[in-house]
């Protein structure tokens, strides 16, 4: 009975359930009837009145580029700044035949070859609707002369623009980086990020450098204005306007005169140049030479001026104190020594007889010094002071590479330092860990000996190198090295302090560290590899040379400069810190192909801290170390 | 060939062809236009091919489960739904104003979007179970099942969202049978209390509305994306400006435009005959989502199919409705077209239900 209920009930349901379904297929006819009604009315009806007010789109609403940030350096001095410029620019949709068109305005306002070229490029790279300059900072007469002639070029219109401009070029390309045109790949990142709205109408965004790693900083809040055009999207009155806010100026730690000084002591060699404070990690030079004039890089940098760029065997592009590797030679031995007194294996007064080469037990190989026919008797405070490598091979024998790693790797060599520009390489610290993930192969004793003296696997960056140094001058205390100290609001001229960061502090004994600094002073006076640098110096500084090797030398062979292909030669490496008892500047110097770090990496050294410690760079000074370094003296490592 | 035939019937034993070429042919034309709306930009494209393909795959998985399994699915997934929803007033990521995302550590999910299909099926499934009895107390329970979520995501606040889902639930409500006097009754105290619900309203809510009612007398603010749009329309005439000639899509002067404006690009560069395809291929797919429903064969497969029907048509006439200028501006993308991955693969998810309700063996009461 019940079961038959329920069966008619359920016969009922749909019977109920399908006329509300057809009532719904009414809903949606009707809605979609109004719907198209709608389009009917707008797209006939109205068609006219819609495609006129189209044709003559009358209010349009334009963003308010903001300024962009200034960067300053520690002084106040200009680093990156804005000017206002005319430029001329071109609307590739609204010109038929822009071939002719451009001819046409050639004749009438100088545009050179370059120009042309630099918007060939813009305008494989842009859509064609948007606003192109083909010409910057017009005079006035040409001004004055389009003006006279704009009825013969639609599409063609003169704009006030603010561009970027950095004064000192070359000198501190490397840290500023530079800004430019937006392109697809920022566009898409800009999406992600959900910050499209405020690029509207930008036109350039930071790529490297400072420019790109403190590019929200730098940019601003864009504003926008809505504005009544006429027929010819010329703008009539202003409605309503909601202004930008620009962006913030930044500080930098660096100190141009330093870092013009450091620029100077290298002269044409190739290199890179890395001075921190050891007290709070602040960067004071970052020398990587030869730079580039970022400058040029702005409005689209046009091909032949790439090319130089980019193929020039100088490499000017690549940042060498942020992503060059390079083995860190002999200026590795100081973190051997305090490795070798933390962990037990050597005594300061232990001494070994060197006979100029070193052999593992049992085998053949003989790893040789520096220094045919070896140093005699050597304890840790001579090895440092000679640079001696025997003592160093039997050395690293005792410790074995993971300790090595282990114990160097907390002075931040083989890892990132955190600097606060984007891009940095970490390098490497060996292990037996890393080799056996990298080439499958077990860690050979033979392996660690030639990484006891910072070659073999050993690569480190200068920053990298920089930042042991500060460590060893501070006794322990590892700061994250930055750049930028201060950020200025535009807007009120409040200035806010960026705090130093200290990452971790080293709990090292304070004997151990005195035996590795005294020797450290030691190498700077006569008697140690860089006493020539240390000359009459009016405060005492610590230092280690250091030699790391492009090439490989065979087993029998000796390194000789003069037979050598000059881009193969060794390349010179120095770290220091002054003054030595309380270091106010720490830096690790490199230059490139140019053999040992006492004659021609130490001398910049002394240069920049005269310039610092001493305010100055006495003219004799530059004389006579000019001329140290051009004695080509392969006496000492 | 007999091995091919064989993996081919694996594949498609559960789609419904005829949905399914409804579906593509849709999507097809969204790729087209979205070219032109984001200017020609392939990365964008070819994010949104991924897009589809992904919730192509999901309504495939979807379509291959047996209704009764999705059937329990429904009750955890509206407490799902409804914990994720108070994780959002509580945690939720503000940006722009709202707060409608959740960041779960790998991704950011928006819990309203899974609410879109929750709320039908929890529902659905309340009615199943109270297919006997059927009394007013029973319109009640469902009543606050639905205004639950609802009155959370009006807090974010997501006037659209809310909207949309209370007309998806309201549709179950109705083909369940929900008397006419109780409808015209809502009808009644709806309007009583739209006064309360205006004071209630956001600021930008309210210009919204009064842009709709006038637009002109705010071009510049709320009434700027409407103007834009219907001058899109307007001047798109019968033929169209042409693919990528839109010059109200290219110039900027549409907002959103690949996303809930797409379709006044569409408008603007293909006309009143493109207009015409477009409606035309919705009520092809509506039309058969409509059989579908009426063939289903118990009270949820019907309800849920019915539901899901009707809250498609409701996303596309919104859509249109806002973009042409009836209907106030909110966030309603248009279904299969619109750049994004969410909407999509809430969309496919539900012609995957649909599917797996129409080629599954319908169980017949006897």
């Amino acid at each position: 009975m019940r079961r038959h209920v329920e069966l008619r009930n359920h016969s009922v349901e749909l019977h109920k359930f399908r006329f509300r379904l057809a009532i719904s297929a009414g809903f949606v006819l009707v809605l979609f009837l109004i719907l198209y009604v709608r389009f009917y009315y707008l797209q006939v009806s109205q068609q006219e009145h819609y495609h006129t007010l189209a044709e003559a789109n009358r209010i349009s609403i334009s963003p308010l580029v903001p300024n962009r940030g200034l960067i300053y350096d520690r002084n106040g001095r200009v680093l990156a700044q804005n000017y206002s410029a005319y430029t001329l620019e071109v609307v590739p949709s609204k010109i038929p035949d822009l071939e002719s068109t451009l001819n046409e305005l050639a004749t009438i306002i100088e545009i050179t070859a370059t120009d042309r070229q630099r918007f060939k490029k813009l305008l494989k790279e842009s859509k064609r609707f948007k606003s192109l300059p083909i010409r910057s900072r017009l005079t006035d007469v040409e001004i004055a002369t389009f003006a006279a002639n704009r009825y013969r070029f639609p599409g063609i219109e003169i704009r006030a623009r603010v561009l970027r401009q950095y004064p000192e070029k070359e000198i501190v390309s490397h840290i500023i980086g530079y800004i430019s045109r937006i392109n697809d790949q920022d566009l898409e990142q800009l999406e992600r990020n959900e910050e499209l709205n405020n690029y509207r109408g930008s036109q350039h965004i930071g790529k490297i450098g400072i420019e790109q790693s403190y590019e929200k900083q730098l940019h601003g809040v864009t504003g926008f204005e809505e504005v009544e055009t006429d027929a010819a999207g010329r703008s009539i009155r202003v409605l309503s306007r909601t202004p930008s806010i620009p962006g913030n100026n930044l500080i930098l730690s660096l100190d141009l005169g330093l870092q013009e000084a450091a620029e100077k002591a290298f002269g044409d060699r190739r290199g890179a140049l890395v001075a921190l404070d050891p007290n709070n990690g602040e960067v004071l030079a970052f020398v990587s030479k030869p730079g580039y004039d970022n400058n040029l890089f702005i409005g689209g940098i046009d091909q032949e001026n790439w090319n130089l760029l980019n193929n020039s065997i100088d490499r000017p592009l690549n940042n060498r104190a942020l992503r060059g590797v390079y083995p860190p030679g002999s200026t590795f031995k100081p973190f051997m020594a305090l490795a070798a007194l933390e962990l037990g294996k050597r005594t300061p007064e232990y001494s070994m007889s060197d006979p100029g080469y070193f052999s593992l037990p049992g085998v053949e190989r003989r790893y040789r010094d520096w220094k045919p026919g070896g140093h005699g008797r050597v304890d840790l405070h001579k090895s440092l002071v000679v640079s001696c490598d025997t003592y160093y091979y039997s050395l690293a024998n005792d410790l074995g590479i993971d300790n090595i790693h282990s114990f160097i790797g907390q002075f931040g060599l083989g890892k990132k330092t955190g600097i606060d520009v984007e891009g940095e390489v970490s390098g490497l610290l060996p292990s037996s860990a890393w080799k056996m993930s990298q080439y499958k192969q077990k860690w050979y004793a033979g392996d660690t000996i030639s990484v006891a003296i910072g070659q073999g696997y050993n690569l480190t960056t200068p920053l990298q190198l920089a930042f042991a140094t500060m460590v060893i001058a501070n006794n322990g205390k590892a700061y994250v090295p930055r750049l930028v100290k201060q950020i200025q609001n535009s807007d009120t001229g409040d200035v806010e302090d960026i705090p130093e960061k200290l990452l971790y502090s080293l709990n090292l004994k304070p004997r151990n560290l005195e035996v590795v600094k005294s020797a450290l002073v030691d190498v700077t006076r006569p008697g140690g590899t860089a006493a020539k640098a240390g000359a009459n110096a009016a405060y005492t500084f610590a230092g280690k040379t250091g030699t790391s090797q492009v090439i490989g030398i065979k087993q029998g062979e000796r390194y000789n400069e003069k037979s050598i292909n000059e881009r193969h030669r060794d390349h010179a490496m120095f770290i220091a810190y002054a003054p030595a008892d309380n270091p106010k500047i720490a830096l690790a110097v490199l230059v490139e192909n140019t053999g040992t770090g006492g004659s021609t990496a130490a001398p910049i050294a002394r240069q920049v801290f005269d310039y610092y410690l001493l305010g100055k760079l006495p003219e004799a000074t530059v004389a006579k170390l000019n001329e140290l370094a051009e004695e080509h003296v392969h006496d000492h490592l | 060939m007999i091995e091919i035939r064989k993996i081919w019937h694996y594949f498609t034993r559960y789609m419904d062809s005829f949905l399914l070429i409804g579906i593509l042919t849709l999507m097809a034309v969204g790729l087209i236009v979205l070219y032109s709306a984001t200017g020609a930009n392939m990365s964008r494209v070819s994010n949104q091919i991924i897009n589809m393909l992904v919730a192509l795959v999901i309504m495939w998985l979807v379509a291959n489960i047996p209704l009764q399994q999705i059937m329990r699915l429904a009750v955890p997934m509206y407490i799902l739904g409804l914990v994720l929803l108070i994780g959002v007033s509580l945690f939720g990521e503000i940006n722009n104003g709202a707060r409608r995302w959740l960041n779960i550590g790998v991704t950011r999910i928006q819990p309203s979007e899974l609410m879109k299909i929750a709320i039908p099926l929890m529902m659905a499934w309340y009615f199943d179970k109270h297919e006997i009895t059927l009394r007013l107390k029973d319109y009640l329970g469902a009543t606050v099942l639905l205004m639950l979520p609802v009155l959370l995501i009006l807090r974010q606040p997501d006037l659209g969202t809310a909207l949309l889902i209370a007309a998806s639930g309201f549709y179950v409500l109705f083909l369940a049978g929900l008397s006419w006097r109780i409808i015209a009754g809502l009808v009644v105290t709806v309007s009583a209390s739209l006064p309360v619900f205006w004071s209630m309203m956001h600021d930008y809510q309210r210009r919204r509305i009064m842009t709709l009612l006038d637009p002109s007398q705010d071009p510049l603010g709320a009434g700027y994306h409407t103007i834009q749009s219907s001058i899109a329309i307007g001047s798109g005439g019968i033929v169209g400006k042409g693919w990528q000639n839109g010059t109200q899509a290219q110039l900027d002067f549409l907002p959103e435009q690949s996303t809930d404006f797409i379709f006044a690009v569409f408008s603007e560069e293909f006309g009143l005959i493109g207009n015409t395809i477009l409606l035309f291929l919705y009520l092809v797919v509506i039309a058969r989502c409509m059989v579908i429903t009426a063939n289903a064969s118990t009270q949820f497969t019907r309800l849920i199919a019915g539901s899901i029907t009707l809250t498609f048509f409701t996303y596309i006439f919104v859509n249109m409705g806002m973009v042409s200028g009836i209907l106030p501006i909110v966030g309603v993308p248009l279904p299969l077209i619109s750049y994004g991955g969410t909407s999509m693969v809430t969309m496919l998810l539900g012609f995957g239900i649909l599917m797996s309700i129409q080629t599954h063996p319908k169980l017949v009461k006897t």
